[in-house]
């Protein structure tokens, strides 16, 4: 139990980072959901493609020289923004060459359209890296790359230093940001209005007068470039990607969709972090509670038992009887 | 082929038939446009059909009576040339071409002509087992520099068994390579059985670790060298204080880590590849974990300063390779200016391997008397190699295809260069 604690500050630093990036990857796919009500499989691949463009766009920079002269923060600002319009463009393209033909189509067939779109991502992005660098395991330049000690233990005896890169600190504010920001943009601008009337009844938003067509797209473009930004995020923290990252991560950040309740924006932020911090916490602990039983790799096992459970007891996701009448 | 025609003569059926049913003159351009449409398809499908039948004749013609006078040898090669090992993957392949053009010559004379056929197995043993299929259909091959890693080289060497085509692995680490007393599986390279009680040597009798956290990346390579590693560091008298899986492809061992921070080892073992080891490493430092973590053979790359840059610093790693550009400086020159790229401790690992290969084959020729040799034969010579002096490893095999020289060499990185300087060496117990 000691140990738990002791670790417990650091665990909850680490979980709540990546939280934060589950939740912003799992937004994308719950506001398609709520607008479309399919689930785009090709979301996690955006998020890869963003964490590529923000890289890409970060060494070319360093290889220009540019990347000397200006400030790290304004250069972190430049790579998040281009690769937010960037997905943010290219979500709006998916939509329109690969979902919209298929709008009347059963969901079935749009879903088999986001999977095929997704292995095409992933094959272009490990072809163009391939090409330019040889291997499509990308390191990328760390902005920010210093070490930040929390000194937690000065608290409570019980607990034990936190350390975290200053990267982690950006990443939580940025991710916050883009959060809070959202659910302003949806709550209270007549965008976000026309966006949720879509989302409740497509056919009468568009008796109100409602480019049902241009608020889909919209809600691609958010969507995607909220992946795209958090790919860069996640570059910047782990340094290394590869085409691949958008896989596993996106279907932790699907799988928080689901538990916040999908179709839900607030669900989806809570799912994320609270996916984030579970498996966190399994990992570091799985074998102190099993006493040795269990590993650290069963941490993906616990995440998905607790959302079978929810989904047993609460079909529709833990935020998900605010759906109706919200989004 | 026939098959092709039908259905494409029974579409042009369909079209003429719809035709009939509309009234004559009517849309007869579109008539025409959708003959037009399915005679170019035919024409496509049966111009492609006979362009990979006219190459695997082509192939098959001049294996089997020679284009011109020299009959073809193929000498194949599998190892991951893209994905997260490819550099060491591409240097076992530029290490096996290098002397196989050396080479050609030698063979040219004994009326053979020599071709090198690389593949990609991309670390991946499904891909492995689909070129080893390719491989064995080609009746021109007669053997295979491959592979890297041991997960691709076991399920794959059933395959070469079937087809009896002898394989020389230059980096294959796993026991149970050899210990299924395959025919056609060897390796030049040092056993994990005994590459982990060597690392483990050194953490408790070189480093004086008594508490060792274990880190394994669960695949065949990576849970069998930690778990050799666990029971050596045991019976040596060290503590391991955990054992911890993680899961490939992931980029945040963060919780990971956190347990080991809990248990406040002082040696960190991992068994598995360098891009997670890289990442492992990084995020250690960048905690504060401080201690010494040491790895397997595949933490040999330059991958690792790539991905952990200056955080390298205090990681060893045990080698079944040595440092080529230290023991033979002017081969190394020559592969840089051949190829262009630096020298990886497995490029002269597949250029021995590459010259065992051709040794066997010249072995067959001359006792088949100059005739083209069966692969059984090669399979045989190959095996029967001993006191072979490479430029990496003198090679004696045992009845298994085990090296009897392979040794285990310690490296560390003691600036962030790679590689890390050599600070052990530990001789295989015979």
């Amino acid at each position: 139990m000691d140990i738990i604690l002791q670790t417990l500050p650091q665990v909850l630093v680490d979980g709540l980072t990546l939280g934060a990036v589950y939740a912003v990857v799992a937004i994308g796919y719950t506001m398609v959901y709520g607008i479309l009500e399919f689930i785009n499989f090709a979301h996690g691949e955006i998020f890869m493609t963003g964490a590529f463009v923000g890289t890409a766009v970060l060494l070319t920079m360093s290889s220009a020289g540019v990347l000397g002269g200006l400030p790290n923060g304004v250069t972190y600002f430049l790579i998040l923004v281009t690769a937010m319009l960037f997905t943010g463009v290219l979500g709006i393209g998916i939509e329109r060459v690969a979902y919209r033909p298929l709008r009347k189509a059963p969901k079935l067939i749009s879903l088999i359209s986001a999977i095929g779109v997704s292995f095409l991502l992933q094959d272009i992005v490990r072809f163009i890296a391939d090409i330019r660098t040889g291997n499509f395991v990308v390191t990328g330049i760390s902005l920010y790359g210093g070490n930040v000690k929390l000194g937690i233990s000065s608290w409570w005896g019980g607990f034990d230093d936190a350390f975290l890169k200053t990267n982690t600190i950006i990443v939580v504010v940025v991710a916050v940001a883009l959060m809070i920001g959202l659910d302003f943009f949806v709550n209270k601008t007549k965008w976000g209005t026309a966006m949720r009337a879509v989302a409740q009844d497509r056919e009468t938003a568009s008796l109100m007068s409602i480019n049902v067509n241009k608020m889909i797209a919209l809600t691609f473009f958010i969507g995607s470039a909220l992946g795209g930004g958090t790919g860069v995020l996640f570059a910047q923290q782990y340094g290394t990607i590869d085409p691949y990252i958008g896989f596993i991560l996106g279907m932790k950040a699907f799988t928080a969709a689901v538990l916040g309740g999908i179709g839900n924006i607030r669900g989806a932020m809570f799912g994320g972090l609270f996916i984030g911090v579970l498996e966190m916490f399994s990992s570091a602990n799985l074998s102190i509670i099993t006493g040795g039983v269990l590993g650290g790799e069963y941490k993906d096992v616990v995440a998905f038992l607790i959302l079978i459970a929810v989904l047993i007891f609460k079909p529709e996701g833990l935020f998900g009887k605010a759906v109706k009448e919200k989004v | 082929m026939r098959n092709m025609w039908q259905g494409a003569s029974t579409n042009w059926l369909n079209v003429s038939k719809d035709g009939a049913t509309i009234n004559e003159g009517d849309d007869v351009s579109m008539k025409v446009k959708k003959l037009l449409a399915s005679l170019t398809i035919s024409c496509l499908i049966i111009g492609l059909l006979s362009a990979c039948n006219s190459s695997g004749t082509g192939g098959g013609a001049s294996s089997g009576s020679g284009g011109g006078d020299l009959t073809v040898i193929k000498i194949a090669s599998q190892s991951p040339l893209s994905g997260g090992s490819a550099i060491q993957g591409e240097s076992i392949k530029l290490g096996g071409q290098m002397a196989l053009e050396e080479r050609q010559a030698e063979f040219k004379e004994l009326g053979f002509d020599l071709q090198f056929v690389p593949y990609d197995d991309q670390g991946d043993q499904k891909k492995g087992v689909a070129n080893s299929e390719l491989i064995g259909a080609d009746q021109a091959v007669l053997a295979v520099l491959g592979h890297l890693n041991s997960g691709v080289s076991i399920p794959s060497s059933v395959v070469y068994e079937k087809y009896n085509i002898p394989m020389v692995s230059p980096a294959s680490t796993a026991t149970d390579f050899t210990d299924r007393k395959l025919k056609i599986a060897n390796r030049i390279v040092a056993r994990d059985d005994f590459q982990g009680p060597a690392g483990a040597e050194y953490a408790v009798n070189t480093v004086g670790a008594s508490n060792i956290f274990v880190i394994q990346d669960k695949t065949a390579y990576g849970q069998g060298l930690a778990e050799a590693f666990r029971s050596a560091a045991e019976e040596l008298g060290a503590t391991i204080s955990g054992y911890e899986g993680i899961t490939i492809g992931e980029k945040d061992f963060n919780g990971v880590l956190n347990q080991v921070l809990s248990k406040k080892p002082d040696f960190i073992f991992f068994g598995g590849m360098y891009a997670e080891a890289g990442l492992i490493v990084k995020q250690a430092r960048e905690k504060g974990i401080k201690v010494p973590i040491m790895g397997g053979d595949a933490l040999d790359s330059s991958g690792m300063i790539d991905i952990a840059g200056d955080k390298v610093l205090d990681v060893a790693y045990s080698s079944v390779s040595t440092d080529i550009t230290k023991s033979n400086q002017a081969w190394a020159d020559k592969y840089k200016e051949k190829f262009g790229k630096t020298v990886e401790n497995y490029s002269a690992y597949g250029y021995d391997s590459m010259n065992i290969i051709l040794d066997g084959v010249k072995k067959a020729i001359e006792e088949g008397e100059g005739k083209l040799p069966s692969r059984e034969m090669v399979r045989d010579t190959i095996r029967a190699t001993s006191d072979f002096d490479g430029i990496a490893t003198k090679v004696s095999f045992d009845d298994k295809g085990d090296n009897e020289f392979a040794k285990v060499f310690i490296y560390k990185f003691q600036t962030a260069t790679y590689p890390g300087t050599l600070v052990s060496e530990i001789e295989q117990p015979k």
